[in-house]
């Protein structure tokens, strides 16, 4: 408009009405005056409802006892604790799972991917029916089948199946011997530290050299031989500073060690094997959408069929995959919710469930848990797209 | 879960409104039926048989309210809730009345904008668990595994058992009953802890019920009664004098059999019971003979506890809720 004006005679002036510019900008003021309102008017009528119907409200809750136990914590948590630590465990059992279940997801789903490609036909054609199976099943039923059926199955701590006479499976879980760590164990975990540093400088010096020279330099076998046998190193001239505590069976459980509870593994197995048949697809997806040509052409020049698809395919095809891979990690953390249903204390299941009914206080508890959602659906796309955003394609 | 709850949640911001200034009673009258909140399925106090018909003394006090204020004790609807979503059901005005097995406390009293019409069923917390397991008493506890309920007062009074006799345990709490029933069963917990009379009542849903006992401790006192919003005096009168009328009518003898002999007959406070005298019906906002209905149509309380919970398979006795006339402790002011 500005452009118009000054180009054209002085005489022709426009009325802040019929201004296209003005118009925008008061109907944008316009609609966010009313949302403001429409927000403000449904907060003060909660709270004045809330009041008037003698219903607690605010957040003091936080602070005062819980009196509830916990099956499983990953931070010091007893029934004395305070109803912000219940949520806090409630907060980090879901993002266990949900971390436990994205990393297991992505590896499943890509081996499965690319498998429903394979020239094998029973290979693709077992990956095609993985993938039909799983992602046409509700997941709450998933859920159910895994938690129930493995749950059947297991047998009383009395006849647990026993591995080495220091784990045992039973319907309770599983328990595994503890580590205790003893004065001088710091250092295994600096040579560990030393190890991590000692691999990358080396990737990066054989990426360097590969790039001048030309020579390959196989850094996996190297990397595998610092990992391991520098903390082993440290261990062995430390003088072992690690004892286990071995579970015992004591009256009708076992007691001692650590133990992983079948609601967990539960949860975990049918969300990896639910989301992975959505990544595989989106891995096939990926992986078709690099042209043939490029494939073609790899061979060619003489590379191999792995080197191909790790150099020349996967590169590509990740520019494609990881947009919908993203919403997937999304729905896992967020089914995780389900949960509630098999009694893994997630959050919903323990704030929005427990906390909820021993406080009342509806409002509340249901807004936090909706924010702490927002902000784990957030944070998670938040790195996604940082590494999209790595990935994408760098024109030159 | 998750979105039903916040589904529940968003109702509540709009509905609270809608309903806190109109009387329950009103609306009751307007739409033609009792909405009422029950449990999801507890043989004996609300439970549905195979053509989706409800039954138990829970439902008998919905039914109660309808006969009062209808003379229809048919005019209900039913909502099963879950323990989580009870309370939020009630607030939002999703329902009118709350009739499931719901025990009586301090917060709920106070804090939750709710109140507590009377006691229809005296209980306490207990254990079942298996037979096999050679256990006599809850305090041979130790180290157990307990399935319990989300959201009840079972999960805070086993911890408070379990830390006051400093015994260890760790608690496996699922979300609906059914669900903690099954992981007993398929051994996940040594112990399954609920109300008494839901030990008894759920009991007959296990594989083998003869390799299961109840243990003989109660840890708490479990008083459950129908619930109604704080705030609307008329409606909570209602409610309450409808189980005082079921308790006053079983101990003046009056049952939905002998109540057409027992009408027009002298006895001054029967009288006032039949509303053949004073003003009753009319101060609660329902006809005169509102307490003659609720006899008729759904009998006395111990009508109502020997038709859903003194039968088989159930077989409870009547125990503390016996009439205070007869060792126990249910108890109902006069109607005068």
């Amino acid at each position: 408009m500005a452009k118009e004006e000054s180009a054209g005679p002085p005489e022709v002036t426009t009325k802040p009405w019929n201004d296209p510019k003005v118009r925008s900008i008061f109907f944008q003021v316009v609609l966010l005056i009313l949302v403001v309102l429409a927000g403000m008017y449904i907060f003060g009528n909660t709270a004045d409802n809330l009041e008037r119907q003698g219903i607690a409200t605010g957040f003091s809750f936080f602070g005062t006892t819980a009196g509830f136990g916990i099956i499983t914590h990953l931070i010091e948590y007893n029934e004395a604790s305070s109803y912000g630590r219940a949520f806090a465990v409630g907060l980090l059992n879901t993002l266990l799972v949900a971390f436990c279940g994205i990393i297991a997801a992505t590896i499943l789903g890509v081996v499965i991917g690319i498998s429903r490609l394979s020239k094998n036909w029973m290979v693709s054609r077992m990956a095609m029916v993985y993938i039909e199976t799983f992602r046409n099943i509700p997941l709450l039923l998933q859920i159910f089948f895994w938690y129930f059926a493995v749950l059947r199955a297991l047998p009383q701590p009395k006849n647990s199946v026993n591995f080495l006479d220091s784990i045992f499976i039973n319907s309770r879980g599983i328990y595994m011997p503890s580590a205790i760590y003893e004065d001088g164990f710091s250092l295994v975990l600096w040579a560990l530290g030393i190890a991590v540093v000692a691999v990358v400088v080396m990737t990066r010096w054989a990426h360097k050299r590969q790039d001048q020279t030309g020579q390959q330099f196989h850094t996996i076998y190297y990397s595998i031989a610092l990992l391991i046998g520098l903390p082993l190193l440290a261990f062995t001239v430390t003088g072992f500073p690690l004892s286990w505590e071995i579970p015992a069976l004591k009256g009708f459980n076992f007691a001692g060690g650590t133990v992983i509870i079948p609601e967990f593994v539960a949860l975990w197995l049918s969300l990896s094997i639910y989301t992975a048949s959505f990544i595989a697809e989106i891995v096939r997806a990926g992986i078709q959408a690099v042209s043939h040509g490029q494939t073609e052409a790899a061979h060619a020049l003489g590379i191999k069929a792995g080197p191909t698809l790790q150099l020349v395919i996967l590169p590509q095809a990740l520019r494609v995959i990881i947009p919908p891979l993203s919403s997937q990690f999304l729905n896992l953390t967020k089914n995780s919710s389900l949960a509630t249903a098999i009694a893994y204390p997630e959050l919903v299941s323990v704030f929005t469930g427990t906390v909820l009914n021993q406080t009342g206080q509806a409002v509340e508890i249901i807004s936090v848990t909706m924010a702490v959602y927002l902000s784990i659906s957030l944070g998670i796309s938040a790195m996604m797209n940082w590494y999209n955003a790595k990935m994408a394609l760098v024109e030159r | 879960m998750k979105t039903i709850t916040s589904t529940v949640m968003l109702a509540s911001l709009f509905a609270v409104s809608a309903n806190t200034s109109a009387a329950t009673l009103d609306e009751v009258v307007g739409k033609g039926h009792v909405q009422c909140g029950v449990s999801q399925g507890l043989p004996g106090f609300s439970n549905f048989d195979d053509k989706g018909n409800w039954s138990g003394v829970d439902v008998d006090i919905c039914r109660a309210i309808a006969a009062a204020i209808f003379n229809d004790s048919e005019a209900v609807k039913y909502t099963p809730l879950s323990s989580k979503e009870r309370f939020t059901a009630l607030q939002s005005g999703e329902i009118d009345v709350l009739s499931r097995n719901t025990t009586w406390t301090a917060t709920r009293d106070t804090a939750l904008g709710l109140n507590f019409a009377g006691v229809n069923y005296y209980d306490g917390q207990g254990f079942m668990v298996r037979k096999d397991l050679g256990v006599n008493s809850a305090l041979e506890l130790d180290g157990a595994a307990i399935c319990t309920q989300t959201g009840t007062t079972t999960e805070l009074n086993v911890a408070d058992y379990f830390r006051s006799n400093d015994m260890a345990y760790t608690v496996v709490a699922y979300e609906k009953s059914d669900e903690v029933v099954a992981a007993y069963d398929s051994g996940r917990c040594d112990v399954y802890t609920t109300d008494q009379s839901g030990l008894y009542a759920q009991r007959i849903k296990l594989k083998d019920v003869s390799a299961h006992k109840v243990l003989p401790e109660v840890i708490s006192k479990e008083p459950l009664g129908p619930v109604v919003r704080q705030g609307d005096d008329q409606w909570f009168n209602l409610v309450k004098w409808s189980l005082y009328c079921m308790i006053n009518a079983e101990e003046m003898g009056i049952t939905s059999q002998n109540i057409k002999s027992k009408m027009n007959g002298k006895d001054p406070a029967v009288k006032r019971l039949l509303g053949e005298e004073g003003a009753f019906g009319e101060n609660l906002g329902v006809s005169p003979t509102w307490c003659g209905n609720i006899v008729a149509q759904v009998g006395n309380y111990g009508e109502s506890f020997a038709r859903h919970l003194s039968v088989d398979p159930l077989n409870i006795s009547r125990g503390v809720n016996e009439l205070w006339s007869k060792g126990g402790i249910q108890y109902a002011p006069p109607i005068r």
